[in-house]
């Protein structure tokens, strides 16, 4: 009888394996190295006891501040920013996506678009909100340019592996028909990957509410200037109705956005 | 013969006017965004020149020198990224154990870990770590620890979602043998989730690397400070540089963490 060897392929699969264990394990030891703990401040003791009796006697007057420089109109203006800048990335990363499709533009156009969208993603919100803010100034406005320009990098990508995902036959039906690319795009790809396309925005909305939050920091509107400022000024009653009111807000927008979401897809 | 008589008022109401209604809510909480915002197109039309000039400044050139004092702080953002990553992978994987009501029958125990991750997620990192950094003072020590935090509401999220979408067929086969939760974790739960824990760590990752370059702006370490120094002075060329540097890394990286998370999944 006829030996059976196994094939060859496992041994060098072991051994990349090996390898690759190797390596992510001195990475890991690398990095572990240099994080050093360097003992806390000489203050951390006041700063936490601080903290503890800010969480429990948050600052009430700040929520119920109803004007401009109140809780509620800074929760409120976060939320527009996020709505808002969702909408404009969602609009806008349609033609990125196309762009960026296989199955749209051919193989080599295609690249390009794939790369164009990486570069949005990897520049920083915080930059882009700099740079609009030099447009707009301070303000709201900025927060929604930075985060509809931002959120284009993962929505574009999402986006244009969905319509690379669809059923091509529609389109090659209407094509066949003799439908222009205006009519091809929307009655045969459009609707086809909409449920999924809002499914994606919807999910950015989800972090964009995050990054909503913070773009404040920089002078981008929002709740995380009153935040930040709480916080540099060891204010920790106000700090902590601020994060207190924040985890709430995005609990209840987490919870509205994840029912829509099972009920698209 | 009589007909039955329809009550129309017991039918459901027609799909159509639920669509028009829903819409009409969406692009009223749009409309309302922009305007609460004060979003203004025509102020972004008249002030675009703003930006070119923004933009010349950071890259029209770049101050090339630089980039050797870039290298050393992003050295130390991939480190707090790595070990933020790591640390959160290894406190993610209990809990999303004890909150997936696979693997935990009792709901006094997976009902408050489902209220752990869904808290953890919605403070923002940046929050984290200027809490921390009051506390240990300014460092990556602070950073890294807001990155574990961040990293670990996102693994754990995800790897509870994904525990609770396996194939229940070989946990029965199990328990039908008489097998103990110990061996159905290893021989019926952990063969399916491996792969998928892995690929969300490398997600954290590259999420991390991004998130980390935003936290030295409150102190806590990594190329963020440099950020913020460059930002203060206004030395936009500089700004320009470490985009680029920045740019270069998380590139290399997201190829590489994609194309190794393609492997496992």
């Amino acid at each position: 009888m006829e030996m059976i060897h196994p094939p060859k392929k496992v041994s060098t699969n072991k051994l990349y394996k090996t390898l690759m264990f190797i390596t992510v394990i001195s990475i890991i030891i690398w990095s572990f190295e240099s994080i050093a703990y360097q003992g806390v401040m000489n203050t951390a003791q006041g700063t936490i006891n601080g903290m503890l009796e800010g969480f429990f006697n948050p600052d009430i007057s700040y929520l119920t501040n109803y004007t401009i420089d109140g809780l509620p109109y800074a929760i409120l203006e976060t939320i527009s920013i996020a709505i808002a800048g969702t909408f404009v990335s969602g609009f806008l990363a349609i033609p990125f996506a196309l762009f960026a499709s296989q199955n749209i533009v051919g193989i080599k156009t295609a690249r390009i678009g794939k790369f164009i969208i990486t570069m949005i993603r990897t520049f920083p919100e915080l930059i882009l909100a700099l740079i609009f803010i030099a447009i707009v100034g301070p303000g709201a406005p900025a927060g929604i340019l930075a985060l509809g320009i931002h959120s284009i990098g993962m929505l574009g990508k999402l986006f244009s592996e969905a319509i690379e995902s669809m059923d091509i036959g529609v389109k090659e039906a209407l094509e066949s028909v003799g439908g222009n690319r205006m009519e091809v795009l929307f009655r045969a790809v459009l609707p086809q990957v909409l449920p999924e396309l809002m499914n994606y925005t919807l999910f950015r909305f989800e972090i964009n509410m995050r990054a909503a939050s913070t773009l404040g920091l920089v002078g981008a509107g929002g709740i995380g200037a009153p935040l930040i400022f709480a916080i540099r000024s060891r204010n920790w009653e106000r700090t902590f109705i601020i994060v207190i009111a924040l985890i709430i807000t995005v609990t209840i927008i987490d919870f509205i956005s994840g029912k829509i979401r099972r009920k698209l897809v | 013969m009589n007909l039955p008589i329809i009550d129309t008022s017991e039918l459901p109401k027609s799909p159509k006017l639920k669509l028009y209604i829903n819409m009409g809510i969406v692009l009223f909480l749009i409309i309302g965004a922009f305007i609460f915002a004060g979003f203004s197109f025509l102020d972004i039309l008249l002030n675009i020149q703003y930006s070119t000039r923004l933009l010349g400044r950071m890259f029209f050139p770049p101050e090339w020198a630089f980039a050797d004092n870039v290298v050393s702080p992003l050295l130390e953002t991939i480190q707090m990224a790595v070990v933020g990553s790591f640390i959160g992978a290894v406190f993610a994987f209990p809990v999303a154990f004890s909150a997936a009501s696979v693997f935990t029958k009792s709901k006094w125990i997976h009902g408050p870990s489902r209220a752990i991750l869904n808290v953890v997620r919605t403070i923002p990192a940046l929050v984290l770590a200027s809490l921390f950094v009051a506390v240990f003072g300014i460092g990556s020590f602070a950073g890294t620890l807001a990155l574990s935090i961040f990293s670990f509401g996102l693994i754990s999220k995800m790897l509870y979602e994904s525990i609770e979408a396996i194939d229940l067929g070989p946990i029965e086969a199990l328990e039908s043998t008489g097998a103990n939760k110990l061996e159905i974790l290893r021989y019926a739960i952990l063969p399916q989730i491996l792969p998928q824990y892995m690929s969300y760590t490398l997600y954290a990752f590259e999420v991390n690397v991004r998130a980390a370059a935003v936290l030295g702006y409150v102190g806590a370490g990594g190329i963020g400070q440099v950020y913020e120094r460059a930002l203060a002075w206004r030395q936009f060329d500089r700004v320009g540089m470490i985009i680029i540097v920045s740019f270069a890394a998380v590139l290399i990286i997201d190829t590489l963490s994609s194309s190794l998370r393609r492997r496992l999944v």
